[in-house]
This record gives structure tokens, sequence and C-alpha cells, in this order.
């Protein structure tokens, strides 16, 4: 098992037939990724890379079952892409485009709400690397190769910094099951706590990796719950220890300027609750080496 | 992105919220014009810059004629105001606001934000104005007043009213107030701000409401849509270097250390930055040079660290996923090539083709010192950076 995608999820491309999601919609087949098809307004019944175009996502789902979409659209129409597969009824949307305006995020968190629990979308992104379970497929635009089976989560802001835990832990021998880039924006789709139950449902994962940055409340409300609910063991990163207050560190989301919005506060508040926290982005892969020692009877890394 | 207080008041005043007659002046002469179209006989001559806490700084001064308001831009132009937000280095006066003065009974505070947690606009007011927010939360919390915005309808009138009868107004100025906070709510809403703060907002003697502040902060993300507050920026209130690093698309904040950092990834930037802090070491800048990394990307970062003349080493830490590293490697060795770099360089490659990327670097000949994890860079920048002489 994994979280979100597995070999079998049927995906389709927002955006299919642009330049970079024709790069990364080949790099995602490779990989192994379902790949049934795409969607670019005007350009219904073509076909590209050897599948086909659909005018509207509603058409797409129809046409091929999709489950599941990654939408490459430019900022201004990212709002309206995402809302379109709320509506054509898809179980998960990942959203790479760094650039939404916020309050166009507003209004697509309260878009999804129309939506009974059981049928609402979940929006992964924007500005984030994707999804990947390794070994199985990719829905991103991450280097897949970096990836290694195995049953740790990740789950991070960044896109290259998740990519640094993971090969600190291919160092070490560690595999991944799923790893999940919320992205750097004010307001996400999706949460690290979205996230973390997921982890805690699948059998694969025996512990998941939380890779926070400065700013907002998320990383706070998730070691809270991890606290109260979480059975597996979390461990956590906060970063920007060294970013000076009310300055933007390139993510939209990366500013401190309210109370627990530093590093060193929400890393506090990550050890108040029992999570593992990491010293340093060095230390990531020794650190969840550690914590994978300490498991009672623990499984080989797959 | 942020604006002064005239611009932002003109944009309020488009939605209907009070304003003090005003205007701008560049220089002291065109101040005391200004005040002699405005009529009266009591004006303000406020500091234009990108900061609050001008009052107490010495940068709004209160004059009674036109040859004071003529000496007060006089004091003011030209001037570096140091205030509690700037920090030690002060902002540039170059504009002075001239607004006729108005006497008040009482100063409210009034302010939009987007609320991160609720992921909805937040609307914050307080019987007690003139104080910053922060000082209001620590003396009297309980007299803040709250209300979240549900985004698919707007701030409804009755939200408005129960703030304004929550500060305690009476119900001729309630119904004023009402007008300036749905105004406000409108303004925010339909120019993508991220953050107005009216403080004070004032009640005169005459149950008017004024909005005798303003400061309003925009989404840069939805600035293409709205060209006329884009205009608006002002380049001598940021930092040369970051605006500079903007042109070119890159994220570039300057900081105290000396170890110049360039990396691919917001998130592995400030890890970085982190890791250096961790070795013992202090980062000159926080710079992410994004995605594709190419050639001339490299050689602008590399020209934009070595500006700031503290920096005594650099480290390039790339983690490459849609790049390679051996195409990461040529456009480093390139750039010490045309740039001619006096200090040490720590090049740490990862990911896609890390191997071709690391054995181009080896072979060039040039003093590099390669780093293979990111702990092992971090560790040879602090060294290299105690090792190198001053420049």
């Amino acid at each position: 098992m994994s979280i979100l995608i597995d070999e079998k999820t049927r995906v389709i491309v927002q955006g299919f037939t642009g330049d970079k999601a024709s790069f990364h919609a080949r790099e995602m087949i490779a990989y192994g990724t379902c790949v049934v098809g795409g969607v670019t307004p005007g350009k219904g019944g073509q076909t590209h890379l050897e599948r086909p175009v659909f005018n509207t996502v509603k058409d797409a789902v129809r046409a091929t079952g999709a489950t599941a979409s990654i939408a490459f659209v430019p900022p201004a129409f990212a709002a309206d892409s995402l809302m379109e597969a709320a509506d054509a009824g898809l179980e998960l949307v990942c959203i790479i485009t760094d650039g939404i305006p916020a309050q166009d995020m507003m209004r697509v968190k309260r878009y999804l709400l129309r939506y009974p629990r059981e049928r609402r979308t979940l929006v992964v992104g924007p500005n984030c690397a994707g999804i990947i379970s390794a070994g199985k497929a990719m829905l991103g635009i991450m280097p897949g190769h970096i990836y290694r089976r195995g049953n740790v989560g990740i789950v991070s802001r960044s896109g290259t910094l998740g990519y640094e835990a993971a090969a600190q832990m291919n160092a070490l021998g560690i595999g991944q099951s799923t790893s999940v880039g919320i992205g750097g924006d004010p307001i996400n789709g999706s949460s690290f706590l979205d996230h973390l139950k997921l982890f805690e449902q699948d059998p694969q994962t025996e512990a998941v990796v939380m890779i926070g940055e400065i700013g907002g409340p998320q990383e706070a409300e998730a070691a809270q719950w991890v606290k109260e609910n979480m059975s597996k063991p979390v461990i956590g990163y906060v970063a920007g220890l060294t970013a000076p207050k009310g300055r933007r560190m390139g993510h939209a989301g990366a500013i401190i300027s309210t109370a627990g919005d530093s590093a060193a506060e929400k890393a506090e508040i990550m050890r108040s609750f029992g999570l593992t926290v990491a010293p340093s982005a060095s230390q990531l892969g020794a650190t969840v080496a550690g914590v994978l020692a300490r498991l009672p009877g623990r499984r080989q890394t797959a | 992105m942020d604006i002064h207080e005239y611009q932002a008041k003109e944009l309020l005043a488009g939605y209907g919220v009070p304003i003090q007659p005003g205007a701008v002046a560049y220089s002291a002469d065109q101040a005391a014009f200004v005040a002699s179209e405005l009529g009266g006989w009591h004006w303000a001559v406020k500091a234009q810059i990108h900061s609050g806490a001008r009052g107490k700084a010495g940068g709004i001064k209160l004059c009674t004629t036109y040859h004071e308001v003529q000496e007060a831009a006089k004091g003011l132009l030209g001037t570096r105001l140091v205030t509690g937000q700037t920090g030690p280095e002060g902002k540039l006066v170059q504009r002075v606001y001239v607004e006729v003065a108005q006497k008040f009974e009482r100063e409210l505070y009034f302010g939009i934000v987007l609320d991160r947690k609720a992921e909805r606009v937040r609307i914050i007011a307080s019987a007690h104005g003139g104080m910053e927010i922060e000082e209001i939360a620590r003396e009297a919390p309980q007299a803040i007043l709250q209300i979240v915005v549900e985004p698919a309808v707007g701030l409804q009138p009755f939200q408005a009213r129960e703030l304004a009868f929550g500060l305690g107004l009476n119900i001729k100025q309630v119904s004023r107030a009402v007008t300036a906070f749905l105004g406000c709510y409108r303004a925010f809403r339909d120019l993508d701000a991220s953050m107005l703060e009216i403080n004070p907002l004032v009640v005169t003697r005459d149950d008017r409401i004024i909005a005798l502040d303003a400061k309003m902060s925009f989404d840069d993300n939805a600035l293409f849509r709205h060209p006329n507050v884009s205009e608006m920026r002002d380049h001598s209130q940021e930092d040369p270097r970051e605006a500079e690093a903007a042109q070119d698309n890159l994220n570039y904040v300057g900081l105290e250390g000396d170890i110049g950092c360039i990396i691919n990834g917001a998130g592995l930037a400030m890890a970085t930055m982190d890791t250096i802090k961790y070795a013992g070491g202090e980062p000159a800048n926080f710079l992410d040079v994004g995605g594709g990394a190419s050639p001339e990307r490299i050689a602008k970062a590399f020209k934009l660290v070595l500006s700031d003349k503290n920096v005594r080493t650099v480290l390039v830490n790339i983690f490459a996923g849609i790049n390679r590293c051996d195409w990461v490697a040529q456009g480093v060795i390139k750039a010490v090539h045309e740039i001619g770099i006096d200090v040490p360089l720590v090049v740490r490659l990862a990911g896609t083709n890390e191997a071709e990327g690391r054995r181009i670097i080896a072979d060039s000949g040039l003093p590099i010192i390669a780093a293979d994890t990111l702990a092992d860079a971090a560790e040879r920048a602090v060294a290299a950076a105690r090792a190198g002489a001053v420049r």
C-alpha cells in the first residue's frame, strides 16, 4: 500500500498539451503512472502522447474512469481548473502551479465544502512538487529515480527539501512509502494533518517525516493531532531558523508574521507534543534511522 | 507589495472610506503650496515610507503656518527615517503627505488580514486605537473584536454593525462606521490585498468617522490583475539587491552573515542556511534560483551574492530534479570564469546526473571545494569563511 496514488490510479493531466505538462506527463508515464488522458479546452478529440485529449474534465472522467488529476494550469486560471476537477468528481487533484492569488485559493476551499465529505476532492498543492508512491506512481515534477520503496512517509512543504530528506534516508538504506508535497503557499489545498491521517491508516507506512517551514499554524495543529491520535512515530523538522521576521523567504507562505510562526517556536511545539525533531536539515536521515531503530519488532525495509 | 499611506488613502477613498483632504509633495516648496491649496489652519506633514510607527520616530509633524509646513517637509525629505519597524538603516523619505489636521474625540483600530488558520479574511477592531495591534493584544486582549468573513458572500452589513456597536459608537457614528468598514472590506477583496490597517480610525466631536492613517499590502501573486496597484510600487523603499533579484525572477533576502548562498528551492535554501548556523557559521543571504537553474541564472546569482561585501565564502547547494547536475556544474564553471570569484567556493550537487556533475567540477582545475552532503557542504563553507581574508 501507499497513500493517495499507486500504479492502478487512473490519472488525467489538466493543461495536458502545454510544454511543461507534456514534459512531466512523459516522465510520469515512464515512471509507471497510469496516465489515461488529459484536458485542454478546445483540443478535445485530438491525441497527445498517444492518449486522448478532452475539452472538459467531466468528459475525460466519463470516458476514462480517471479518479485523479494533476494540473499544470497558469495562475490566473488555476482556481477555475480546481473547481472544475472537484465538480467532475475526481478524488484527488494535485496542483503544481506557483503564483495563485491567495483569495482564489480561499474561494476554491470554500467551493470544495459544497460536497459532502465522502465525495469531496482532496487538493494537494499549489506551489508543490507533487506526490510519489515510490516504485509505483508519480503525480508530480520530482526526479522519480531518487526515491526507493520502503516504509517511511514524507510530507513536506518544500519540494527540494523533500528530495534532500529522501536522499539522506536512501543513503542509510531507508526507503519511502509515499512522499507528498503540500506546497509553500499560505493557503494549501490540503494540510500536514490531512496527510498524517492517511499515513496513520496506511499499513505500509511505519513512520512519517513532517518537514515544515516558518509561517502559518499548520505544523502546530498537526503536531497536536499526532500526540492525541497517531500510533506511528513522526519525525519533525522546521526550516527557517535563520529567517528574519517579516520577510518572505521565497515561498509566499514562508513569512514570520505572528507569534508561533518562527521555526524555533514550531520545533518546540513539535517536541512538546512528542515528535522527534531533527536538530538540523543535515540530520534528517540520521534522525529517522534513530527512530526506526527504536521501533519494536520492525520489519526490514522492503 | 507595500504601498504608501497616501496611495492607500487614494484607493480607499474610491471605496467610500472617509479621509481628510490631503496631497503628496516631493519638495518643501510643493508641500507649502499643497497646504495653501488645501486651505485650513492646521496641517499634518507626514513622511511617506513603507513602515508604521512613524509618529513616534518623528516622521509626522503638526504645523500651523505654510512656513512651518515648508520647514517640516525640508526636515523630513532626503533623510532616512528609523522607526521600530525599519531596522537601524531606516528608510529614505522622498515624499511627504500634507493633510488637513483633524481634532478627534476617540481613536479606534481597524484591520483586515488573511487568516491562514481559518483560511478566510478576518476583520479585527479595537476601541484602543493609536497603539500597535501587538500592544493592544498584550494590554487589552479582551477589547479586540473579530469577525471572520464568509468568502462566498463577503462582509455583511449586520457584521459591520456588530463591530461598530461593539466599539461603543453612537447610532449616528455607527452608520458612518458601517460605510467605512464595508468600503475597506470591498477594497481588500477587489484589490487582492493581504493586509489593511486603519490606525487610528478616529471619531470626531461632530460624529464623523475618518481614516487618519492607512496601510495596505497586496498579494504579489495577484498583482497581474491589478496594474493600477502594481504601478504604485516604490523601489526606493525596497532593498536594491532584492529589487534587482526580483527583476531576474530570483528570490533574494539579504542577511548579516558572511556565507553567501546559492540554492534551488525555498525550503532547501532555508534548510541550508540553518545547517550553516548549526555548523557554527552565519548565512549572508537567502537565495532561491528556482527549478530551471540555467547557466545565465547561476551567473546572475553569483553577481548578486558577491555584491554583498561581507561575503567571504559562497556555498552552492543544488538538488537537481528537473535540472541535471552536469548542466548546473557547467553553469557554475562558466560563472567563475566570467565573473572571477575572489572568495572560496563550496559546491554540493545532488540528484539527477550527480556523478557527472561532480566529475565536471573536479576536472575543471578551478579551486572549487566539492562537498558530498548537506552537512559536509555547510562545514566546509564555515571552515572556508573562517580562514578567508576580509575582502
